[in-house]
């Protein structure tokens, strides 16, 4: 058996391969994920987002390439792996036959603790997680928020190394996902090295220290927010709603000096520009003939890196 | 097994147990001391669950055979119908009530939770994420089923000879070979409970309990020893497909030995092959059902 390699690194994936029958969900991947740091599989649904997840929480064995995880290798060591590790899935899996409280305690348990810690962690983290009011309450019976609550709260009850947290805020209200956040915020202030997956281009941003953004199985791009932004070419984002796009082409707005790209969303166009805001008057001037509705001009995001590198919006 | 080296991850991030440092048991056989305590840690968790549910699990347990063996074994004899010619009906009828209610109960306890975990609340998802190899968590699905169905056949035996209008000569013989047909009846039906279980769908629970439960019961030799199926040789070979077969056969012979019964080689024999087959079947099926 591989013996365990000493971890520099938190998730360390080396040309990860995983398919199922003819199709690739991973097309030979290469990810590090350092000791405390945050770090973001950003892509649309499909990517291989979920399935790279699936390979390093040990619930989908690689076709090919390495994964270690905390120093161990999934494939052969999965059981090492499951102790030092935390998940939380896309769907709901608290235990409905259990409270809020024995979902926690007995998680506790199953990882080794004694009925005293056990008990203590479980009263600390319905506190931290602000669940105690529902401490005796069925899982069915909480919201959505608390739902992703618990099920965070469960995650970290062991104090795994990494937590896995795969779409952890999808379907959430933006003021249990904000409340979500200041949670993980915490973990990762802890010294917890976080692995999310998120279709969500703010959730990366704000959340974590690097950002791998995927689509059909391959890592297109890696590294920090910023310097994503900067490596994209573009510095100034003009989004235009118009009354009638078709009185202006798309190829009138490429010509201009500086425009970078020009993307065709719904009702108008977003246009990429690398002079700042100093060209915005002419962009505005070329597009009047379509009747401007409304106009925006932001700083690019992690949206704009994706659709450069792709030709599509992140929830195509 | 060896540690190359001390890991470099930050103090505060130490679990306090010392679950990482201690090496897994031998891939394929075998639990560490920290998977024990998981392996435990999982049956506490289904006995937490079958403790909120104590009167279910009793009115569910109890309601079938109590009500067969009031009406075999205490209304027929008293109003004069036909099987109470038989002097020792409850001999024969008791032990079979037994053995079927314990394997029902074994096998239902087990296979309607699991199939719900596994289709509708995806709950299993994060079962299997315990830190144990994936053998290990089917493994106490038959623990738990083997335990509840002894606690139905605690439960069912003395509620069968209770209502029983004529005396039921239990004689026990043989403590050890009660032990042992028990044993093996509990493992029987945890592990056909996590065939079932990880084979068949929710919504299909139903037709597959009515199907199975009816066959099962009838050519069980529940309510007739096997020997008197002699007249009819083609079914006394047949019925040797079923498992409750054995089990109604072995507690015979363990409880009531006066009622003919097969010889102790060949129920214990055939009963603990079939319980070591449907454990293999059981393992490879849930192995192949949690791997994405």
């Amino acid at each position: 058996m591989a013996e365990r390699v000493e971890p520099s690194t938190a998730v360390s994936v080396s040309g990860l391969f995983k398919r199922y029958g003819p199709r690739t969900a991973v097309a030979g991947i290469d990810l590090d994920v350092g000791v405390g740091e945050a770090f973001a599989l950003l892509g649309p649904n499909g990517a291989g987002k979920t399935t790279t997840v699936n390979v390093c929480t040990t619930r989908s064995l690689p076709s090919g390439g390495r994964v270690r995880v905390a120093g161990w290798d999934v494939a052969s060591q999965g059981v090492r792996v499951r102790r030092d590790i935390g998940v939380v899935t896309q769907h709901n899996t608290l235990d409905r036959s259990c409270s809020v409280e024995q979902n926690l305690y007995l998680h506790c348990r199953l990882f080794g603790m004694g009925h005293r810690s056990a008990r203590t962690r479980t009263v600390e983290l319905l506190e931290t997680f602000r669940l105690a009011s529902r401490a005796r309450v069925d899982p069915t019976r909480l919201s959505g928020g608390m739902v992703q609550r618990l099920q965070i709260a469960r995650a970290i009850a062991h104090r795994p190394r990494v937590l896995f947290l795969d779409e952890p805020t999808t379907g959430l209200d933006p003021q249990s996902r904000l409340s979500l956040w200041e949670q993980i915020d915490l973990l990762r202030r802890e010294g917890t090295s976080v692995l999310l997956t998120t279709h969500h281009m703010e959730e990366a941003e704000r959340l974590c220290d690097r950002v791998a953004i995927m689509d059909h199985g391959r890592v297109l791009v890696c590294g920090t927010p910023d310097a994503l932004k900067r490596e994209c070419g573009v510095d100034t984002v003009v989004a235009l709603t118009l009354a009638d796009p078709s009185a202006v082409p798309a190829a009138r707005l490429s010509a201009l000096a500086h425009v970078r790209s020009v993307d065709t969303v719904e009702g108008g166009y977003r246009i990429g520009t690398t002079a700042g805001q100093a060209h915005v008057a002419q962009i505005v001037t070329a597009a009047l003939d379509g009747t401007i509705l409304h106009l925006s001009v932001t700083e690019p995001t992690l949206e704009t890196v994706f659709i450069t590198l792709t030709g599509r919006e992140l929830r195509d | 097994m060896t540690r190359s080296s001390v890991p470099t991850v930050p103090a505060q991030n130490q679990p306090t147990t010392t679950a990482a440092h201690v090496p897994d048991g031998p891939q394929g056989v075998g639990l560490g001391p920290l998977q024990l305590r998981s392996f435990l840690a999982l049956l506490l968790r289904d006995l937490t669950v079958l403790r909120r549910n104590v009167p279910e699990f009793a009115l569910r347990t109890l309601l079938q055979p109590v009500l067969f063996s009031f009406v075999f074994a205490y209304l027929f004899p008293r109003i004069g119908q036909g099987l109470s010619s038989q002097a020792n009906f409850a001999d024969v009828l008791v032990p079979g009530l037994v053995a079927v209610t314990a394997v029902f109960c074994g096998v239902s306890t087990v296979s309607l939770p699991l199939a719900i975990e596994f289709g509708a609340t995806r709950e299993i998802e994060d079962r299997i994420m315990a830190p144990v190899p994936g053998w290990a968590i089917a493994t106490e699905k038959i623990v738990f089923g083997a335990v509840q169905s002894l606690a139905a056949g605690l439960l069912v035996l003395p509620a069968c000879v209770l209502t029983s209008a004529t005396p039921v000569n239990v004689e026990v013989r043989d403590p050890a070979l009660l032990v042992v047909v028990a044993l093996l009846a509990c493992w029987i039906s945890g592990a056909l409970g996590l065939v079932v279980g990880t084979v068949v769908e929710p919504k299909r629970m139903g037709l597959a309990f009515s199907t199975l439960i009816v066959p099962l019961t009838f050519f069980g030799c529940v309510y007739y020893p096997w020997q008197a199926l002699t007249p009819l040789p083609w079914l006394k070979v047949a019925v040797l497909a079923n498992p409750v077969v054995y089990l109604s056969e072995g507690l015979r012979a363990a409880l009531t030995p006066s009622v003919p019964h097969m010889s102790t080689a060949a129920y214990l024999g055939a009963g603990t092959a079939f319980a070591t087959a449907m454990t293999v079947l059981g393992l490879r099926l849930f192995q192949r059902r949690v791997r994405l």
